[in-house]
């Protein structure tokens, strides 16, 4: 899009583009949802060995790949703020761990419920639990960190160096813990015999890009507020209609 | 186990109510987070402009 | 004034924490003390039965070497903070990594090398054999500066701050997760014949990997706190 993108960066424009984006994103996301679900449920058939349990995976496996996705977006905006100095991408990063943070408990809780009936135990140490059960705490540790800070430029530059450090670390996690214990390795996408039945793929596609839709609204909801509070004393902001009224 | 009984006896129930409503509940408290965060923001700062007009 | 070679410069630092330190003796016993009494404290819990106590003991000395790690971070900057010293050298033309590397290594020597010494005497409480003992003070060895060195970004982010030690280790102990994978695994791996030398590997390479990069992200860090 040949727009100019530095018209964007500041919080004032932001703010109106942001509104206006919001419902072109929540409104697919839930149709998209409601369709994932019924191809999930639906049309897709039973899986050989696992039954109907498997069909967890249309809300566990977006989740897990969306709270991965969502950490490096946030770091992408850490950083951004750190070099060029934009308050905005800061604020992009703080409205964004809230949202990786839940998606990573949803894929941990989720996984917990799908382990359970298919290797018999709610929890395992494995590669990928245990990765992501340390990408929560990351998500907390970057939360916590900002919030115990008062001056909000220093806030927004230590959780931005956190951030960083942590992406840094989520590949080193991974492949630690992966050499360590190597169970889930083998049973993600493939499934009965070689691949994944067409209609499984749909549905979990289409859960995938319906999360990322709801996750996108979301954040764009949160930075709103972010931006309102952060520029309050501002002149552009008593204009606005919401606050005259 | 009373749970794991219940769990192979009732799959489509388990999944339900385990995994998906589990989420769209956590799904919902985050909305409901987000509208509330506007809101009292948005009070906070018509409060401010108010007392702000009336000095 | 001459100017100091980045050597010159680490050493100074080095011995000046060392000194200051030793001034404060209290302070870095009660981190052994810490140590020593958290790993006490798993055989009084679990039991004392040796084969379970010779299967935990690698993870339960790591964990208590984090632990004591993190109680102690929390001072790395703090006097120098509180004393106007930190904005001192981050002032001069000096390299200011060098210097937090300095500071780093004296911590390390005060608060890491100590619990390397200690560990084999705790070892013996869990009936360790000397072949494991040896590989756990092989990793310790490599592995505590790493937590030293991560530690300091923390202690470098939350300067000042109410939560402090806690908040601390909230940030820090999820970095250092694959130094304990990798350093009670390799006890693990001898344990049970098999051999110790690619854990110790991978922790040596993280203690690279961390040589060259916390100084600079610390001090990164130190710059953001302070202004």
């Amino acid at each position: 899009m040949a727009i100019n993108w530095f018209k964007y960066s500041a919080p004032t424009t932001f703010y109106g583009l942001a509104g206006k984006l919001i419902p072109w994103f929540a409104v697919p996301a839930v149709i998209l949802f409601a369709i994932g679900l019924y191809i999930g449920f639906a049309v897709a058939p039973i899986d050989a060995t696992q039954g109907e349990y498997y069909r967890i995976i249309f809300i566990h496996v977006p989740a897990s790949i969306l709270s991965m996705f969502l950490y490096m977006i946030m770091a992408g905006y850490a950083a951004l703020g750190l070099i060029f100095n934009t308050r905005l991408s800061a604020m992009m990063a703080s409205a964004i761990a809230p949202t990786g943070a839940l998606f990573a408990f949803i894929s941990l809780w989720t996984g917990a419920l799908w382990g359970k009936p298919t290797w018999g135990v709610w929890w395992l140490w494995d590669a990928r639990m245990t990765s992501e059960l340390i990408l929560l705490f990351l998500y907390l540790g970057f939360i916590a960190l900002h919030a115990s800070i008062d001056d909000p430029r220093r806030a927004d530059r230590a959780s931005a160096l956190l951030a960083i450090v942590g992406s840094v670390n989520v590949p080193i996690i991974y492949f630690s813990v992966k050499w360590w214990n190597t169970l889930h390795q083998g049973s993600t996408i493939k499934f009965t015999g070689t691949s994944m039945h067409v209609a499984m793929q749909q549905a979990m596609f289409t859960m995938f890009a319906a999360c990322w839709l709801y996750a996108a609204a979301v954040v764009l909801m949160r930075v709103r507020s972010i931006i309102l509070e952060r520029e309050r004393n501002t002149t552009w902001i008593a204009e606005l209609p919401e606050v005259k009224r | 186990m009373g749970i794991e009984l219940w769990m192979r006896e009732n799959p489509m129930t388990y999944i339900w109510l385990g995994s998906y409503a589990v989420s769209m509940l956590v799904f919902a408290i985050e909305i409901v987070m987000v509208i509330n965060r506007r809101k009292n923001t948005l009070n906070q700062i018509r409060m401010m402009r108010n007392s702000g007009d009336n000095e | 004034m001459k100017k100091a070679s980045m050597f010159s410069l680490f050493v100074l630092v080095v011995r000046r924490d060392l000194v200051l330190a030793m001034r404060r003796r209290a302070d870095v016993l009660t981190t052994l003390i810490f140590f020593v009494m958290v790993v006490s404290l798993f055989p009084l819990g679990v039991g004392p039965e040796a084969s379970m106590l010779r299967k935990m003991a690698p993870g339960v000395l790591w964990v208590a070497a984090l632990l004591s790690s993190m109680l102690s971070l929390g001072r790395l900057f703090s006097a120098d903070y509180l004393d106007g010293t930190l904005e001192q050298m981050m002032l001069v033309p000096q390299s200011l990594s060098m210097m937090v590397l300095g500071k780093m290594t004296a911590h390390w020597l005060v608060s890491g090398l100590p619990l390397v010494l200690m560990a084999p005497i705790l070892g013996v409480q869990f009936d360790m054999t000397a072949e494991t003992l040896g590989i756990l003070i092989v990793g310790l060895l490599l592995g505590t500066p790493i937590l030293s060195m991560l530690g300091a970004i923390g202690a470098a982010l939350t300067l000042g701050l109410r939560g402090g030690g806690v908040l601390l280790s909230l940030l820090v102990l999820p970095l250092c997760i694959p130094v304990l994978i990798f350093g009670a695994g390799a006890v693990e791996a001898v344990a049970t014949g098999l051999e110790a030398t690619a854990h110790l590997s991978l922790i040596g390479a993280l203690l690279v990997l961390t040589l060259a990069f916390t100084p600079w992200v610390t001090a990164q860090a130190l710059r953001i706190s302070m202004e």
